[in-house]
């Protein structure tokens, strides 16, 4: 597809145009806001996420998406200062309700990092700690088998199951991570600019694996890089900064969100206009 | 030969001999001990309590006590050193005021002198609670002495540990007490051990507070916990102390060993330090 | 995957008790902490308040005879004080000068590999139990200097600081060389670039940059010589004595605790009373030094960490 300004992106196959609005909802975002401490990086966020679609977050550094990203999965009780406010109904229930305990959520909807994060263990340990620490212990090396299948990483590392995972390459420890997410049976994926530190063959198996899981899991990514969401995403979401005028405090904000081909052919606002024909960001 | 240069030669000498000064008392010291000693050191100094006799004098008593007293060391510091650490790296809320507090505390203990250790522990174990001038009373103390070193070292092992490993475990629905136990304590075990082995081996050096529980008596027998009891630094310390000549070459002939099984423990703990170094 | 096949539930199964007893148990092990040091102020200053009950703090801190064991009794501190600062002055004069000369040679002037030699070195130095330094204080350094016509008693003070002095240099170099390790290159960069000497930079540009950390060495090597005890015991003496000249015999305080702690001093007497207004005495001076050097520490770590 080409953008706006008659620039062609890469060359892609664009996915069929879905009817989204009748897709069911997986998240349901509303008023969501961010602060750590004192500061406020992301406000006013109002989107849904829906079931079996890659859902996209980009804009400049700074804008609050990798802030939002952790909002799904309640990663940001790890940080003490962080105050999150507004609402986040997964199938309809407040993830954020005084009942709700984050482990359960973290077990559903699981997270790659931008790092490839694998544990100082072997390759089989890595992929069954999350099972082991749920209880899910039956069938132990039929559940890694399946996971490393689904991450497309078994053919390479099935001979070598006991050795460190530190061993792998790059672009395999990130495979390894999606195996350990997947192992737990999950129901999202999110995934934080999972292949900004890979090369582009690794990139490519990445954005590969993630359109086959999209078949059986909902993904959310943060990118950075415009022309993976256009490749991957079936709906994308720009974030931008607002500085305010007095202090120069700086928060992220949500300007658009529809499917990709129309943030990137025929953007509404003209922010994102902006930041996808590189004038700025 | 230009001033400039001139000066900058008679600098660097000056600190070249700053240097040389430390490291050749120490290796006067090591001559001079192991000239004293060696003679002594034999298999009735390993085997034979001591005896106004300095001929068959031995050491064995003190030998065995800082044994036991090592064991027990390892035994209570350990456990609660590192539970402090991991309270301290892994639960506390820095923001919150008592936390900085314990803290601050902590660095303050590393630094009393250890004959405050030994008033302690003469005015609680040993006569406080009654538990007299025994083992026990040595072991406990010597553990509060060593404790805050335990500590700052278990916490620097937690600390290196990166986040993301955490952040990976808790993004797959690991509780709080899971992550810590089976991710970040495995990760941090060789640190933790080294630390803990160079702390216990500066406590089976020290001398001060076992003066103070009452380990100076002149002990014949085989040491037991409950008992009165002598440790090598004692040892050496009273043979240093008796007016014949003979008795000051036992003295080193115990400093031998004592500093043999110090070395061992050190040669120990940099050897697992070096072996599970791992670059993350 | 799962959505609506079966139903949501997002409370917790258990209450996840287990969580909350680890808590509570590893925040009971810092309590240890806590306790240890209550019992110390307890232990001290209890019956050092007691003591200075029976004896006035004027004439504890400013008579210059000093015999509780002896008939008629005399509680003046300062022949222990005097002897406690002759021996860390010694020492210090020692210790800190070559503590820092080394810390500069190590940070400045040393390769990584000469370093790597030194270092572990400077480590052995350090684990050398004191009793071992107290007995080579007695058995050579002592007759050394009576060789060298010195005149020095068998005990006395100089021996000791010597000796104490070189067990400071360990303390002194290592948290010098810290703080100006923390020193930033593009300082000394610049410098260099402006055909400064590593003399100069050194003199001029590192030590003053890292003086806060310098200095809380020195403090901390202060603090290690007034606490010591087995140097003292060994090879000092055990009568105190008013005097400046350190070729005599002289008590350091922590000599006159451990002696006396050693000994049958009944429970609760003025005696064993003593022990505790001396050693008040000594945890408030090595108190005070320490938390000096921590703030220092952590000045020049909030500069440049």
């Amino acid at each position: 597809m080409t953008t706006i300004d008659g620039t062609r992106l890469i060359e892609i196959e664009t996915p069929p145009e879905e009817d989204f609005d009748r897709r069911e909802a997986i998240f349901r975002v509303h008023d969501l806001a961010v602060a750590y401490g004192d500061a406020v990086a992301l406000k006013d966020v109002r989107l849904d996420v829906y079931k079996n679609s890659i859902t996209a977050f980009i804009g400049p550094s700074g804008c609050g998406k990798s802030t939002f990203i952790r909002c799904f999965n309640r990663m940001n009780d790890l940080i003490p200062s962080a105050r999150v406010s507004g609402d986040v109904l997964y199938h309809g229930k407040d993830l954020y309700a005084s009942d709700v305990d984050p482990v359960e959520v973290r077990r559903r909807i699981g997270m790659v990092f931008q790092k490839p994060n694998p544990f100082p263990k072997s390759i089989f340990d890595n992929v069954a700690f999350g099972p082991r620490v749920l209880g899910m212990d039956k069938d132990l090396s039929g559940r890694v088998e399946r996971a490393l299948h689904n991450a497309a990483l078994w053919d390479e590392v099935k001979d070598r199951l006991k050795e460190s995972a530190l061993g792998l390459s790059g672009g395999q420890q990130q495979r390894l991570c999606i195996a350990r997410a997947l192992a737990v049976e999950p129901d999202v994926i999110l995934m934080d600019e999972p292949a900004s530190a890979l090369d582009p063959i690794s990139t490519t198996r990445i954005e590969d694996l993630m359109h086959e899981l999209k078949r059986d899991y909902t993904i959310v990514i943060v990118t950075h890089n415009m022309q993976q969401a256009a490749r991957v995403a079936d709906m994308t979401a720009f974030f931008s900064v607002e500085v305010s005028p007095e202090g120069g405090r700086r928060t992220g904000i949500l300007v658009e969100y529809d499917k990709t081909s129309k943030i990137f052919t025929t953007p509404a606002d003209k922010r994102t206009e902006d930041y996808v024909t590189g004038r700025f960001g | 030969m230009s001033s400039r240069a001139l000066k900058g030669g008679l600098f660097q000498a000056g600190l070249l001999f700053s240097l040389a000064v430390g490291f050749v008392t120490l290796g006067v010291l090591l001559a001079d001990v192991l000239i004293d000693g060696v003679g002594y050191l034999d298999g009735t100094m390993l085997t034979e309590p001591p005896s106004i006799d300095p001929q068959i004098a031995g050491a064995r008593p003190a030998i065995l006590a800082t044994i036991y007293l090592g064991a027990l060391l390892l035994l209570f510091t350990v456990p609660i050193g590192v539970g402090t650490a991991i309270y301290l790296e892994e639960y506390a809320n820095r923001e919150r005021w008592y936390n900085r507090l314990l803290e601050l505390n902590i660095q303050n203990l590393a630094a009393v002198p250890s004959i405050i250790w030994g008033i302690l522990g003469l005015a609680f174990l040993v006569r406080g609670i009654g538990l007299g001038r025994v083992l026990l009373a040595g072991a406990l103390i010597l553990t509060l002495l060593v404790l805050p070193t335990v500590i700052i070292a278990a916490r620097e092992a937690i600390r290196s540990v990166p986040d993301s490993i955490r952040q990976g475990a808790y993004a797959l629905g690991a509780t709080q007490w899971q992550v810590v136990s089976r991710q970040v304590l495995p990760a941090a075990i060789p640190g933790i051990a080294t630390g803990s082995i160079l702390a216990l081996s500066r406590a089976l050096g020290e001398t001060a507070p076992l003066i103070m529980i009452g380990a100076v008596t002149y002990i014949a027998f085989d040491p037991t916990i409950l008992g009165p009891f002598t440790a090598l630094p004692i040892q050496i310390y009273q043979w240093v102390s008796l007016p014949q000549p003979e008795f000051k070459l036992l003295a080193a002939g115990a400093i031998l060993i004592l500093l043999a099984i110090l070395l061992t423990m050190n040669a120990l703990a940099i050897w697992l330090r070096n072996r599970y170094r791992r670059t993350w | 995957m799962t959505a609506g096949a079966e139903p949501l539930r997002l409370r917790a199964e258990r209450r996840r008790i287990g969580e909350d007893v680890v808590k509570g148990v590893l925040a009971l092990c810092a309590l240890v902490s806590v306790l240890t040091t209550v019992g110390i102020v307890v232990a001290l200053f209890q019956p050092a308040i007691e003591f200075f009950r029976e004896v006035s703090l004027v004439d504890f801190l400013t008579g210059t005879e000093w015999a509780p064991l002896f008939e008629p009794q005399h509680f003046g501190v300062l022949p222990l004080i005097t002897g406690t600062l002759l021996v860390t002055a010694v020492a210090s004069l020692v210790g800190m000068p070559l503590g820092l000369g080394s810390a500069i040679y190590l940070s400045e002037y040393a390769s990584s590999r000469a370093r790597g030699v030194l270092k572990p070195l400077l480590e052995i130095l350090a684990g050398v139990p004191t009793v071992v330094f107290g007995y080579f204080a007695l058995t050579f350094v002592t007759p050394l200097l009576r060789d060298l016509g010195v005149g020095a008693e068998i005990f006395n003070t100089l021996s000791a600081g010597l000796v104490m002095g070189v067990m400071l240099i360990p303390t002194i170099a290592s948290l010098s060389e810290d703080a100006m390790g923390a020193v930033p290159r593009t300082l000394r960069d610049g410098a260099y670039a402006l055909g400064s000497t590593k003399l100069q930079v050194a003199t001029r540009i590192v030590v003053p940059a890292a003086i806060s950390g310098i200095v809380a060495s020195f403090v901390l090597g202060l603090s290690r010589a007034v606490g010591e005890t087995m140097i003292v015991l060994i090879a000092m003496g055990q009568q105190p004595n008013l005097t400046f000249d350190p070729r005599e015999a002289a008590e350091a305080m922590t000599a006159f605790i451990a002696a006396t702690g050693a000994g049958d001093v009944p429970t609760g007497s003025i005696e064993y009373k003593t022990i505790f207004a001396v050693g008040a005495t000594l945890f408030v001076l090595t108190l005070v030094m320490n938390v000096v050097s921590i703030r220092l520490v952590r000045k020049y770590q909030e500069v440049y960490e």
